[in-house]
C-alpha cells in the first residue's frame, strides 16, 4: 500500500478529537457545498480532457487560496482499490468519487481527487466539479458553516462557478440547486432506539424540512444506532436559514435522547448495566468479530461511557474505533489485503489491543 | 394566539376539524404540528428524486419524441430522466420551463435566498466564460472534423485573449 494517510495534515481526523459540544452524542458536525465551474460540461457528461482541465485549474489557484493552501491533493483515480475504500471509510471521499458504488466497483471517474486538510477538504470531479466539505468535532454546525463560507469564497474569487440569477448556484442534480449545501450532523442515538422513540422522532424530521441516512451518507445503511440528519432541500432559504433550522431540530433530537437514557437507567438500570458490560467484555476478548457486530458492541460501549458507566475509557478512543476497525484501515494495519475472515480476526486482534492499551475500568 | 398543545409557542397551523358533525377549531405550533404528524408551510416530499423524476416523465411524455434537448451538451429530457443528472450549466437555460415547475415540487420554490456569487469582476467573469465557451466549441469542432469552424473559433479565441 503506497498511500500513507499519516502524511496528510492531522491524519484528515480531528473531526473525531471529541472536543466540541455534545460530543457522546454528536461525533461530527458538517457542511459539504456542491459547486460547478461555469464552461465545462458536469463532470459525468464531461469528456476526460474536460475533468483533467478542471483539476488543472483547481491546481493551478490552490496555493493562492488560503483554505487550500496547506492542503494535500490526492489523485483518487490513481488509487488502489484498498486505498479508495481507505480514503472513503476515513470519509474524505464519497462512495461515488471512490467508485464503491454497487456493481461498479472498478469503475472510477478520470481526475476524480480530493484536497484534504485538517478538517476540510475539496473533492473534485465528483457529481459536481467541486464538493467543498467542511467537518466540525461535536455539534458546531455555524463553526463548519463559517469556514465552508471563507473557503466558497476565495475559491469563487479564483474560478467563475456555474451561477444563474434566479436558480442560484447550479449543480448536475437539480435537489442540490440553489445553496449547494447539505448540513449535517452524525449522531448516536442508542437511547431512542432502545425506547422504540426513534420512529416518531425519524418521521418528525421530515416534517422539519430534514432526513437522515447511516453513518456513511446516501444510500448507506443505519448501523450502530448512528444517523446524519441533514436538510433535505436547498433551495428558496439562505444557507444561515436552513443551518439554524437543523440546529434547532437536532438540540431537541439530544434533549429527547438524553431523556430517553434517564428513562432507561430509571426503569431498566440493571438490564442496560448489564447488556452494556457485556458489549464490553465481547469487544475486550473476542477473537472474531465481523465488521456489524462491532459496529453495535462499540455503539453500547459509546452509551455506556455517556451514561458514566465506565471510566477511563475516551470518547475519542471510541471515535477512532469506529474509523480503524474497518476493513481498509486493519488492511493497512496487517500491511496486506484482507479476505473477508482475515478481516474479522484482524479487527477483533485490534479492538483488545485499543482496548486493553487505553481503558482502566473497574471490576 | 398561543398554541393549544404546549401553551408556550405561537400557533401557526389552524385546524378545523370535523368529528361526527361536531365542529372543532384546534390551533397549533409547527413544532406540536408536526409531532401530530400534520404537514405544515415546509411541505417537504418524502421522495423529493423520486416524485421528482416522475414528473419529469409525464412532462416528456406530453412532448413529442423527447424533442427537449440542450444544444451545448446534447443532454436530452430522455438522459435526464434516466440518470436523474443534468449535463451542464446551460441545461438550466434549454429546459427551464420544466425545470422551473421541478424545482417548485422538490424545493417548494425556485427563487434563491442565500448567498449571492459575483465578486469577480463582471467583466473578467464574462471574458473568462466567453474563452472557455469558446475553447470547448473549438474542441468539439476538431473531433467532429469541421475545420472552417474550428479556424473561426480560433481566431475569435485569439482576439479574447
Amino acid at each position: 500500500m503506497t498511500l500513507d494517510l499519516t502524511l496528510l495534515p492531522d491524519g484528515g481526523l480531528h473531526w473525531l478529537s471529541a472536543s466540541g459540544d455534545h460530543s457522546d452524542i454528536v461525533l461530527s458536525s458538517r457542511i459539504r457545498l456542491a459547486r460547478n465551474l461555469a464552461g465545462f460540461a458536469f463532470p459525468t457528461r464531461a469528456r476526460e480532457g474536460e475533468r483533467l482541465r478542471v483539476l488543472h485549474q483547481l491546481r493551478e489557484v490552490a496555493p493562492r487560496v488560503e483554505s487550500l493552501r496547506h492542503a494535500a491533493l490526492v489523485r483518487v483515480d490513481e488509487c488502489t482499490p484498498q486505498e479508495r475504500l481507505l480514503l472513503h471509510e476515513r470519509h474524505l471521499v464519497s462512495r461515488e468519487l471512490a467508485g464503491l458504488d454497487q456493481g461498479k466497483e472498478t469503475q472510477v471517474a478520470g481526475a476524480g481527487a480530493v484536497f484534504v486538510t485538517g478538517d476540510a477538504g475539496l473533492m473534485v470531479n465528483e457529481e459536481d466539479h467541486l464538493r467543498l466539505q467542511v467537518f466540525r468535532s461535536g455539534f458546531d454546525v455555524p463553526g463548519a458553516l463559517r469556514e465552508a463560507e471563507k473557503m466558497d469564497r476565495e475559491l469563487g474569487a479564483e474560478l467563475p462557478y456555474a451561477w444563474h440569477g434566479e436558480f442560484g448556484f447550479l449543480t448536475a442534480c437539480p435537489t442540490n440547486t440553489g445553496t449547494g449545501m447539505r448540513a449535517s450532523v452524525l449522531i448516536h442515538l442508542p437511547g431512542l432506539v432502545l425506547t422504540q422513540e426513534i420512529a416518531k422522532v425519524l418521521q418528525g424530521l421530515q416534517h422539519m424540512g430534514l432526513t437522515y441516512r447511516g453513518l456513511y451518507g446516501e444510500g448507506s445503511d443505519v448501523l450502530g444506532n448512528f444517523f446524519q440528519i441533514s436538510n433535505q432541500t436547498t433551495l428558496g432559504r439562505s444557507e444561515e436559514e436552513l443551518a439554524d433550522q437543523l440546529v434547532r431540530v437536532v438540540k431537541r433530537v439530544i434533549e429527547r435522547e438524553e431523556e430517553a437514557r434517564r428513562v432507561l437507567l430509571r426503569d431498566a438500570g440493571y438490564i442496560i448495566e448489564d447488556k452494556l458490560w457485556r458489549a464490553y467484555g465481547t469487544l475486550r476478548h473476542a477473537r472474531n468479530l465481523p465488521a456489524d457486530e462491532a459496529m453495535n458492541l462499540l455503539s453500547g460501549v459509546r452509551l455506556a461511557a455517556g451514561l458514566n458507566l465506565v471510566s477511563g475509557l475516551s470518547v475519542y478512543t471510541l471515535n477512532k474505533l469506529l474509523i480503524f476497525s474497518q476493513s481498509a484501515h486493519l488492511a493497512q494495519i496487517e500491511g496486506r489485503v484482507l479476505t473477508e475472515g482475515e478481516a474479522n480476526l484482524a479487527r477483533a486482534r485490534y479492538v483488545r489491543q485499543v482496548l486493553a492499551n487505553e481503558a482502566r475500568l473497574p471490576g | 394566539m398561543l398554541c393549544d398543545q404546549c401553551h408556550e409557542r405561537d400557533a401557526i397551523v389552524h385546524l378545523t376539524q370535523i368529528v361526527e358533525s361536531v365542529v372543532t377549531q384546534v390551533h397549533l405550533c409547527e413544532r406540536c404540528a408536526a409531532e401530530r404528524g400534520i404537514e405544515t408551510s415546509v411541505n417537504v416530499p418524502k421522495n423529493p428524486l423520486g416524485d421528482f423524476l416522475q414528473a419529469v416523465q409525464q412532462q416528456a411524455a406530453q412532448m413529442p419524441g423527447d424533442a427537449a434537448r440542450c444544444a451545448y451538451c446534447g443532454t436530452s429530457l430522455r438522459d435526464f430522466r434516466a440518470s436523474g443528472r443534468l449535463g451542464c450549466a446551460h441545461c438550466y437555460g434549454a429546459f427551464e420551463q420544466s425545470l422551473r415547475e421541478l424545482l417548485r415540487r422538490v424545493h417548494g420554490g425556485t427563487r434563491h435566498e442565500g448567498w449571492r456569487y459575483g465578486v469577480r469582476d463582471p467583466e473578467l467573469m464574462t471574458r473568462d466564460l466567453t474563452l472557455h465557451d469558446l475553447r470547448e466549441k473549438l474542441h468539439r469542432a476538431v473531433e467532429q472534423e469541421e475545420f472552417e469552424t474550428a479556424a473561426t473559433l480560433r481566431d475569435q479565441i485569439r482576439g479574447l485573449e
